[in-house]
């Protein structure tokens, strides 16, 4: 008898753990969220790049993340209902729907799907993204909090080195630095606590932790099969790694995640059963349709092996974060310019690094996913997608949509590219032989 | 006066909307060595790059005579026309003149450019010049002042002319009776707009962006001249202010239906070559100078965050200062910035029961029809209501 060919996959101790420690935890950071604005203490409004989350857990100042609230209305198929509510106060169908998402919130009795969303007492914002910093002026205006924005230099240029030495590095520092004391003083007004050196001491030796277990945890999709998929894992891994940065749960998250990639590669078991083709994600997910999404990848056994959303939204913890805890303040600033300041300019300049990821994670091709809400992660993807094709030989697909705005999704259109983009790696591949 | 006002003005309108860059063309065959800086919106301290005998050109975009060919194939379709123009500029050879290229990070999409244009152009040098978005810390001027002295250092490389202070004193003089005659030719439209047409106002603003400046100095200084000697009696129009204009511009014909229908008596367009608005000290420090003025004494715009210059306000100063009758508030197609601070805008002019008309624009609209429309039917219920 022919044996069939069904993918027997074997008992797994650990399955499961990680999501499961991720929904519980998703869920603690609402409540906590929630019982903050009941008793009214003061919430930060922060962003995933720059959160600067190590400054505000010194403080224990609760962080909202809109961009993961906002995700979120959209996985809830909530998202048009708060979008729609901004648009009818002016904001225009052609900016970014995570903004409108967020000001719908606020302007129609601030009921998210997961729970009450809290007033900001305080801003932390960045320039990792200018909409940021416009969005942020949104809550300025309705709630008159103060409002910080974090300024990092960022990638220079043409013959840029950015070594710890230089002059521009040494520039850098002391005016990121000194923004850090001011948001200390911010902070300690804001939360009416005093600064302590060695919470925030601790807070850095976890984000340390965090970082090496997150890049450990990256690593493990070198593998053949990838244990997780980027696309879909990968975002709960990130979404962790923001709310709780430096916080005791986070590196236990971390670990519980490790384990279980662990075991899923010593058994052999991918995160797409029988994967045939390895992709490189480049922008974010269309989280409005998310399931229909990945499905048309996985239906080719296409599993995303990594995505540069798990770098550039993750405040640089991709990049190996360092912390020198007898510095703690100057190390904060030194590390954010040398891990989260070239994960946002990766953005612009992401042609080399995708090249590189190519060949370690032994990639097929990139999907490059561009989307109208986010000029930040999209603009210049059809640029970097021929670039790759003619540098590095890597072949690429370029589809748009959106990520809270349902009215961009063409199912149809969408499909048709994905399957021609599948088709085409596989004549690659039978013209190369394989 | 009036012929050799209008041989001024042509001069101008060539250097603004030939996408040949003539003026600058000239001023190569006359300086056969001379070294180009082009510099993206906003605001690019030029007077740096002349100290280094270098020439500027500000990118400014363009209307229809710029066919989108290549651009498209690299920029996603939800930006502004403006980065898609200047792009085409450079993919189809018309900027091979340049020898640097400076962005700065305005907005998400012109972040981009700097990418694309390090990928497209790898022989170039296309520098990012971070200016502060913390305007209001104090530790921004040390920053910045590092920031200028670091371009300072790649124009000396390319140009292989050191930037002494003597001569950037030289530059910031030179600069800075640009900016004086600026702000004259503005407070003429405010105080006496019959005096000067609107087009003829930006043309001869604009073009400061587009040409040797000690030329456009000469050209200015004699045109205010020229315009402060007209004998022209005022007609019934609105005046009103216009505010969107400070990166992509609308076109000069849209500016036209505009000047027919009202006296634009203060704008924001092209604002980089008016950031500053008071002279820069010449004494001490040039370069020290230069970015506490950029930080201190400087105009506003929707890409730059400096809490003291809260944008309602400062527009609403500019509206007072003008004694502007109503305001129009308008944004680019795809201009995520522009967009977002027009609702700021919207909401603060209807707070303060200020008569104004909220529109967008795209350098490229090639129907000015609709717009005729939409400003007439504006002017009209205005003067309906003042009468
Ligand atoms: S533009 Fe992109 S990165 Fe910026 S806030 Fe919107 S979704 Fe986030
Ligand atoms: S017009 Fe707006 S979107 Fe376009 S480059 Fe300028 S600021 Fe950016």
């Amino acid at each position: 008898m022919e044996p069939h060919n069904v993918a027997i996959r074997p008992a797994l101790s650990r399955a499961g753990n990680t999501r499961e420690a991720s929904r519980a935890l998703m869920s603690d950071w609402w409540t906590q969220l929630g019982e903050a604005d009941a008793t009214a203490a003061p919430v930060a409004n922060t962003f995933v790049m720059g959160s600067l989350a190590e400054v505000l857990n010194a403080f224990d100042i609760p962080m909202m993340f809109p961009e993961i609230a906002a995700l979120q209305t959209a996985v809830k198929g909530k998202s048009m209902d708060y979008l729609l509510a901004a648009e009818d106060i002016g904001y225009s169908p052609d900016i970014c729907g995570y903004v409108k998402v967020d000001i719908g919130l606020h302007n129609t009795g601030r009921e998210h799907p997961l729970g009450k969303y809290p007033k900001p007492a305080m801003v932390v914002s960045s320039n990792m993204c200018n909409t940021y910093i416009k969005w942020s002026e949104t809550w300025e205006r309705q709630y008159g909090c103060p409002v910080f924005v974090l300024d990092l230099p960022g990638w220079r240029g043409t013959g840029f080195e950015y070594s710890s030495t230089s002059e521009t590095f040494r520039n850098d520092v002391k005016y990121v630095e000194g923004q850090i004391r001011d948001l200390i003083d911010l902070a300690s007004q804001v939360s009416g606590k005093k600064f302590d050196i060695d919470k925030l001491r601790e807070i850095l030796g976890r984000v340390n932790r965090m970082s090496e277990l997150y890049q450990a945890i990256l690593a493990m999709n070198k593998n053949r099969p990838a244990p997780f998929n980027a696309l879909t894992e990968g975002i709960n891994y990130m979404g962790i790694a923001n709310i709780l940065r430096g916080q005791p749960e986070g590196v236990e998250f971390m670990e519980t995640a490790l384990a279980e990639l662990e075991e899923r590669v010593a058994h052999g078991v991918g995160a797409v059963p029988d994967e045939r083709f390895r992709l490189l994600l480049v922008g974010t997910a269309c989280y409005t349709n998310f399931r229909e999404f990945v499905g048309m990848f996985e239906r080719w056994k296409g599993v995303f092996v990594a995505s540069e959303y798990m770098s550039f939204a993750g405040g640089g913890i991709d990049r190996g974060v360092r912390y020198d805890l007898d510095r703690p303040i100057e190390s904060l600033a030194e590390q954010i310019l040398i891990t989260a300041q070239p994960s946002m300019s990766g953005i612009f300049f992401s042609h080399e690094w995708q090249a590189r990821m190519a060949e370690e994670y032994d990639i097929d091709g990139i999907c490059y996913h561009g989307v109208k809400s986010c000029r930040t992660t999209a603009a210049g993807l059809p640029d970097a997608r021929e670039w790759l094709l003619n540098n590095a030989n890597v072949p690429g697909l370029f589809i748009q949509s959106d990520l809270v705005d349902s009215r961009l999704w063409a199912e149809a259109q969408m499909r048709n590219r994905i399957d021609a983009f599948f088709e085409s790696l596989q004549s690659r591949r039978v013209q190369a032989g394989v | 006066m009036e012929e050799e006002l209008g041989q001024i003005i042509e001069e101008c309108r060539i250097a603004v909307e030939d996408p040949g860059y003539p003026a600058i063309h000239q001023w190569l065959e006359d300086n056969p060595d001379g070294k180009v800086l082009g510099h993206f919106q906003v605001y690019f301290p030029e007077e740096i790059a002349h100290a280094a005998g270098m020439l500027t050109l500000k990118m400014m975009g363009f209307d229809s005579s710029v066919q989108i060919r290549e651009a498209d194939a690299h920029i996603a379709a939800f930006v502004c026309s403006i980065l898609r123009t200047s792009l085409e500029q450079g993919l189809s050879g018309r900027l091979d003149f340049l020898n640097m290229y400076v962005t700065t990070p305005i907005c998400d999409a012109a972040r981009h450019i700097s990418g694309v244009w390090t990928r497209r152009f790898p022989e170039m040098s296309c520098q990012i010049l971070y200016l502060p978005q913390n305007a209001a810390s104090p530790h921004a001027s040390t920053y910045l002042v590092g920031e200028y002295r670091r371009i300072a250092g790649i124009i000396e490389e390319i140009t292989g002319t050191e930037i002494t202070d003597e001569a950037l004193r030289a530059s910031i003089e030179l600069f800075n009776e640009n900016r004086r005659l600026l702000r004259e030719l503005y407070r003429i439209r405010r105080e006496t707009p019959w005096l000067v047409g609107l087009t003829e106002s930006y043309l001869l603003m604009a073009s400061g962006g587009a040409m040797p400046r000690e030329r456009h100095n000469e050209l200015l200084g004699r045109a205010v001249e020229i315009i402060r000697s007209r004998d022209r009696r005022p007609q019934d129009k609105v005046r009103v202010v216009f505010e969107g204009g400070y990166c992509e511009q609308p076109p000069i014909e849209m500016l036209s239906v505009l000047q027919d229908v009202a006296y634009v008596v203060d704008d924001d367009f092209m604002i980089g070559l008016r950031w500053l608005t008071e002279d820069v000290a010449t004494s001490g420090d040039p370069m020290e100078n230069l970015a506490v003025a950029y930080l201190e004494a400087s105009s506003y715009s929707p890409v730059q965050r400096d809490p003291r210059k809260p944008k309602e306000d400062m527009l609403l100063r500019r509206i007072r200062e003008s004694h502007a009758e109503a305001a129009i508030v308008a944004a680019p197609k795809m201009c995520e910035p522009g967009l977002e601070e027009q609702v700021a805008y919207d909401a603060a002019l209807t707070e303060a029961g200020f008569p104004h008309l909220v529109m967008e624009f795209e350098e490229k609209t090639a129907n000015f029809e609709q717009a005729r429309m939409e400003f007439e039917t504006f002017a009209e219920s205005l003067l309906f209501e003042f009468v």
